[in-house]
């Protein structure tokens, strides 16, 4: 069963000679509970699907749909109890004079739970942060605990499918295994589909089954982690990209272990 | 720990909604206190309001008795200490009834104008497209006109008194605001947060309100406290002008525009309300700075 499916999805920004066409026809399907992966360089338009999936990128051509229903140009209460995103930098993503509590009741209240108080203790320990975080601002929080903040946010509503659009980049390397063993965590126990943005092969490899490899806008290759990991590929782009990140794969920060360490409250 | 104690209200780890509140906010008042500056111009503003609330009782004369033989007496004369002006009413009395104008204007004032400045700026930047071209062209417009001349237009059309002083005043001042706003709100509006809210299926309204506002409204205080001094001003140049306050009231830029004409050989008639005056547009402008450091969390210290 298909979760996610595009096809011919054309993404740009502004009109006329100012137009930057950022997408251009990216179809690829993504299978209930499957974890897929988009990678390429900066600019390569892997972030903007994601916000095109979400509304957020107004201006679109082409046919997207969840789990079989076909997405118009406003999206739905049922959408987003669907689909939730985690942002890239989590000190970007938390309002400046809402504490975790705020943060997660307004979420809840927005989808209708009326048992927030015992949610919100519940979606803070599921990402792995005591009772102690709740009455936080984002400034008396470190980076990671701001992305488990944020990761909480979006599970609030129960998705079925989360959209990351590179929750680790903006992370310190010893952070960054932290969140992503979470995120495998989470996807097991509550059985999302994630839909993944990374620059980072190495990330993408450790969470993803399937790959499509981004270049201009332009989706040139699809294919499985298997395929990738034994440079068993097609394209000539894909190919400089898996040798350009051979020496990042070596010292990447990856521990495969799955084991989420609770962060104790200083 | 009990509740209201030091040690429950300082914990790092609040036990309920209730709790952090008002932890937050004796943390708040905490670090207000230790700003001596704040805490002078807060001081001044508490002694006003209890001045102007008391003042059937503290003033020495009626503020409006006149007294012809004793007119213009000067600074420390008998039973008259600020002196009488050209009529022989005692300033000192004149001063503390007039205080009571003053803390309404202001208070009135800044009800209105920052209110419908963060509206206007907070929609207009929101929203964008038409409605922010509708809306700045019309806070443009009333940019352009010189503020006491519109204001004078208003209460013309409106008739005298201080009430449509106020309102005058108020529909003068709030293009400033609605710049602030709005420039606050671009710089928020297309941030990650307000995206995340926005799949959270969040309205425009509650964005707005609940997400935008606050974001904006420290910068507000600090130039609502900086505009006191003006509007006082203001409310004292229509006064003098006979379109604000009406003659007898003790209203202190009244006062001052009656001394001008003793200004040389009777200086206190003009002096001491200015000085007044002054002494209050401090401490809006101390408490503001102040304040602002502590509505901050940005700022906080860790």
């Amino acid at each position: 069963m298909t979760a996610l499916a595009l096809s011919g999805l054309n993404v740009w920004f502004g009109d006329g000679p100012a137009r930057v066409d950022a997408v251009r026809n990216a179809s690829f399907t993504v299978a209930k509970g499957e974890s897929f992966g988009l990678v390429g360089e900066s600019g390569s338009g892997k972030s903007t699907i994601l916000r095109a999936l979400t509304g957020l990128a107004p201006s679109w051509s082409g046919a997207m749909s969840v789990n079989g229903k076909t997405l118009g140009h406003r999206r739905d209460r049922d959408f987003f109890k669907t689909v939730q995103m985690v942002f890239q930098d989590p000190y970007a993503a938390l309002h400046p004079r809402h504490t975790v509590d705020q943060v997660l009741s307004e979420t809840l209240k927005l989808h209708g739970f009326r048992d927030t108080e015992t949610r919100i203790l519940s979606l803070l320990d599921g990402v792995g942060l005591g009772p102690a975080f709740r009455f936080r601002y984002p400034h008396q929080l470190s980076g990671g605990q701001r992305q488990r903040v944020a990761i909480a946010r979006a599970l609030a509503p129960e998705p079925a499918i989360l959209l990351l659009d590179e929750p680790t980049s903006a992370l310190d390397v010893s952070v960054q295994a932290e969140i992503l063993n979470l995120l495998m965590d989470l996807r097991d126990e509550h059985k999302l589909t994630f839909l993944m943005v990374s620059h980072n092969l190495a990330v993408v490899a450790h969470m993803c089954e399937r790959i499509a490899v981004m270049q201009n806008g332009e989706i040139v290759e699809i294919m499985p982690v298997e395929a990738m990991r034994s440079m068993q590929v097609t394209h000539r782009y894909t190919a400089d990209l898996l040798n350009d990140s051979i020496n990042y794969v070596r010292s990447s920060p990856v521990d495969p272990s799955p084991s989420v360490e609770r962060v104790d409250p200083d | 720990m009990n509740a209201l104690s030091r040690e429950w209200l300082l914990t790092d780890t609040p036990t309920s909604r209730m709790h952090a509140r008002m932890s937050s906010f004796y943390k708040g008042w905490l670090a207000l206190r230790s700003n001596t500056l704040a805490m002078f111009g807060l001081g001044i503003l508490v002694f006003l309001l209890a001045v102007a609330a008391f003042a059937p009782w503290i003033s020495p004369h009626d503020p409006f008795a006149q007294d012809l033989a004793n007119r213009l007496q000067p600074i420390g004369s008998d039973s008259h200490l600020l002196g009488t002006d050209s009529l022989g009413r005692d300033i000192l009395s004149r001063l503390i009834y007039g205080s009571r104008i003053t803390l309404y204007i202001v208070a009135l004032v800044a009800l209105i104008a920052p209110v419908a400045g963060l509206l206007v700026g907070t929609v207009s930047g929101y929203i964008g497209g038409w409605t922010d071209i509708v809306l700045m062209r019309i806070t443009d417009i009333f940019l352009a006109f010189p503020r006491l001349v519109l204001a004078l237009a208003f209460v013309a059309a409106l008739g005298a008194g201080i009430e449509n002083a106020v309102l005058a005043i108020s529909l003068t001042a709030w293009p400033p605001y609605a710049r602030i706003a709005r420039a606050e709100t671009l710089t928020i509006r297309k941030s990650d947060y307000i995206s995340a809210i926005k799949l959270q299926g969040a309205g425009p309204i509650r964005i707005i309100t609940k997400h935008i506002w606050p974001l904006c409204i420290s910068s507000l205080i600090v130039r609502v406290t900086l505009d006191m001094a003006g509007i006082i001003l203001a409310a004292a140049g229509l006064g003098f002008l006979g379109l604000g306050a009406q003659p007898p009231s003790p209203e202190w830029g009244a006062m001052i525009s009656e001394g001008r004409r003793f200004i040389l050989d009777h200086w206190w008639v003009a002096t001491v309300p200015g000085l007044a005056i002054f002494t209050v547009s401090l401490a809006f402008n101390l408490l503001g700075d102040g304040l602002r450091d502590v509505l901050d969390p940005k700022d906080e210290g860790r």
